[in-house]
């Protein structure tokens, strides 16, 4: 049997007081089933990642066009195959960068992560004044974290900035 | 409660203190550990005057360290007087070269800084602390046991001292926030 697709969706643009309710509306009345999302504001603009099951592509768009009429917010909708959740395939760390603001720092530090075959769950980032600021989790191979510490310190000596690297903290209630 | 400072007030500093302006990240001097300082110097205590007397003009301003006034120094003042989530409370005191020897109940709770002043972070501390330091001035040795916010302000403060700030130990990659309300 062929497994059911999802959308993607992305709305993204100018901030305003009820873009979700007006969203999430367009999406029920079709019968899409919103499932997971995220939504922020970064630098201002309103941001918001959804995948959701239901109806096709085409019938979204259509439902989301009045919302983007004005030019001011932007939605796009894919149909996206299936995902499996992984199963947790490493040992969860979380590294925090900060420095001064200069090019190159995600790319650097995250392509540690990456030659080391560490997977990035979850990510933040913000700049604020002349401070830049990088939070990831990430799922490191087992027997592999403290290699990529010291690359990790190397690499941050080299931008000027701090890193730290250290155990998620796992325990639950 | 038996008062581990034996009496002693900031008054014992015998200075008032110069208010000095303080520095924020990206700055150098934050992310270098501190080195251990004499207590006895009169420098110390002049250095814990200064830091008393910027904390005191500072709104909500419950801790500055030596690096946050551009010092590199194992030196911190804390007064958390009067806030809600405080429990014991020791009034403004400043100590030296302060170990955290003792730590549990660990909770997690929201940070700012005002060396980081446009972002706040949650943070895992230990609720109930024992810390052992020497006090400016004097050079007696202190040990000091707490709970609740003053324990959070002694934990943030001494990690100042070496170098770290509490963004490098947010609880996770969504741990960091914009700060909505400046004091």
């Amino acid at each position: 049997m062929k497994a059911r697709s999802e959308l993607a969706i992305t709305v993204i643009g100018h901030d305003r007081p009820g873009i979700v309710a007006d969203v999430s509306e367009a999406l029920a009345r079709l019968g899409a089933n919103l499932t997971d999302s995220t939504m922020t504001r970064l630098r201002g603009h309103f941001t918001w990642t959804l995948v959701c099951g239901g109806p096709s592509a085409a019938e979204v768009e259509a439902a989301l066009g009045p919302l983007a009429a004005d030019g001011r917010l932007l939605a796009t909708v894919r149909e996206v195959g299936p995902e499996v959740e992984a199963a947790v395939a490493g040992e969860p760390y979380l590294m925090s960068v900060h420095g001064a603001d200069r090019l190159g720092i995600v790319a650097a530090v995250t392509r540690v992560l990456a030659e080391a075959g560490g997977n990035i769950t979850d990510l933040t980032t913000r700049l604020t004044g002349p401070l830049y600021v990088l939070v990831a989790e990430v799922d490191l191979p087992p027997g592999t974290a403290e290699a990529v510490g010291k690359r990790l310190a190397e690499v941050a000596g080299g931008l000027e900035v701090e890193v730290t690297l250290r155990p998620t903290e796992t325990d639950v209630l | 409660m038996s008062d581990p400072f034996a009496g002693w007030t900031p008054e014992a500093l015998g200075d008032p203190g110069e208010v000095l302006p303080v520095v924020t990240a990206p700055h150098g001097v934050l992310s270098q550990p501190g080195p251990e300082v004499d207590p006895s110097d009169p420098k110390v205590a002049r250095l814990a005057a200064d830091l008393l007397a910027t904390m005191r003009v500072s709104p909500g301003c419950v801790g500055l360290a030596a690096p946050q006034v551009g010092v590199s120094a194992q030196v911190f003042v804390v007064d958390v007087s009067g806030h809600p989530k405080a429990a014991t409370v020791h009034g403004a005191f400043a100590l030296c070269n302060a170990k955290v020897v003792e730590a549990s109940r660990w909770r997690p709770g929201r940070e700012g800084c005002m060396s980081v002043p446009d972002l706040t972070g949650d943070v895992k501390r230990a609720a109930r602390v024992v810390v052992e330091a020497a006090l400016p001035g004097t050079g007696a040795p202190v040990r000091l046991t707490t709970d609740a916010f003053e324990a959070r302000a002694l934990q943030h403060e001494i990690d100042h001292c070496a170098g770290l700030l509490f963004l490098d130990r947010v609880a996770g990659a969504h741990a960091i926030h914009q700060r909505k309300v400046y004091l």
